[in-house]
């Protein structure tokens, strides 16, 4: 019997396993190791200075915690740098 | 006499710049690229005097994080989100609407270049990304090349301020072409910021004296010897020309014009 492989999905160009159900929010805390609201705000009252686009498209912090990944998806997690 | 010595008291009259009906002080818009240390750009940043400056979006991680977002906060400096990097509108627009859900502005400079070599921007996807971008309420300032017919267009579509460069972004080569800058000047309605290429305190002090409502400029200081310093003198240099443009200069004359009277001399 053969193991089928995790299922995977794209964040900031490495392949990540895919946590069954996780949402965009739940990913966003992960990577932050912030807390998030259903609103998509840090709990901690601070500016989060994030965004997520989701196979090319923006998705609002509104949506994050009923945005659940899905296989094969490309995730892009950006925020502010030093530059222009 | 001692009055006019004085010093530090310019300028006199409240001169704000004002661009989508926010107030600024400084005139000088500072962009972060190139600082080696997020603790000497804050240094530099501060002794600049600027109320505003650009930061750039890219993917998210545990060392960049969002402090140097949070250094600006601290500061009271306002944010101007880029596109640096993008090569299309469809890149610019969606880079755009990134930056203002990470940091909730609708402000954004549009940066659409055509290639590495020049960074030079490429105008038909720059007006393509400015009409997108103010139909999807953006507030837009343009980074455009020195063609007056450019600026214009720009404008026209909505952008709320029009930034030509000097000459290409981090070649310090100065203000290339000051006739096309005085002739964009002279044809605006929104605010003309001149925009890359700057190299010294003398290269924004002319621009000043051209008439551009403000100048925007990074190397020149993160790359410097001394980030603190020439960011002093950059705060000083757009100041004096600023104060030049609206004194009214000397026209330029062909032949020597004496500032001594040559009545009452003594014959020797």
């Amino acid at each position: 019997m053969t193991e089928s492989p995790p299922a995977e999905f794209s964040l900031n160009g490495s392949a990540r396993v895919l946590v069954s159900g996780q949402t965009t929010a739940e990913l966003v805390a992960a990577i932050s190791g912030r807390s998030i609201t259903a609103e998509g705000t840090a709990t901690d009252g601070a500016r989060l200075g994030l965004a997520v686009a989701r196979n090319g498209a923006v998705v609002p912090r509104s949506q994050w915690s009923k945005t659940t990944l899905e296989q094969d998806d490309v995730v892009e997690i950006l925020s502010a740098v030093q530059g222009g | 006499m001692h009055d006019l010595l004085a010093g530090d008291s310019l300028p006199v009259h409240p001169d704000p710049l004002v661009i989508d009906g926010v107030s600024l002080t400084s005139r000088l818009i500072m962009g972060t690229g190139g600082a080696p240390s997020q603790e000497g750009l804050g240094a530099a940043l501060r002794a600049s005097g600027t109320e505003l400056t650009t930061i750039a979006m890219r993917r998210h991680s545990a060392t960049s994080g969002s402090s140097l977002f949070q250094v600006l906060l601290d500061n009271d400096i306002l944010v101007l989100p880029n596109t640096a990097g993008c090569f299309t509108a469809r890149e610019a627009v969606l880079t755009a609407e990134l930056a203002r859900e990470a940091l909730e502005t609708d402000w954004i400079k549009l940066e659409v270049i055509a290639d590495e070599q020049t960074l030079l921007p490429d105008a038909v996807e720059l007006v393509e990304a400015t009409e997108q971008l103010v139909s999807r309420g953006f507030k837009v300032f343009a980074y455009t090349n020195d063609d007056p017919v450019l600026a214009l267009r720009l404008e026209h579509l909505g952008a709320v301020a029009v930034m030509p460069l000097g000459s290409p972004i981090g070649t310090g080569l100065g203000i290339l072409n000051p006739h096309n800058i005085d002739l964009i000047v002279s044809r605006a309605g929104v605010p003309v910021v001149l925009d890359a290429g700057i190299g010294t305190a003398s290269d924004a002090a002319l621009a000043m004296e051209l008439g551009c409502d403000a100048v925007l400029l990074a190397t020149a200081v993160t790359r410097a010897q001394d980030p603190v310093r020439m960011a002093q003198a950059f705060r000083h240099a757009v100041i004096a020309g600023r104060l030049a443009a609206q004194a009214g200069r000397i026209p330029k004359r062909q032949h020597a014009l004496a500032s001594s009277a040559m009545d009452g001399r003594p014959d020797l």
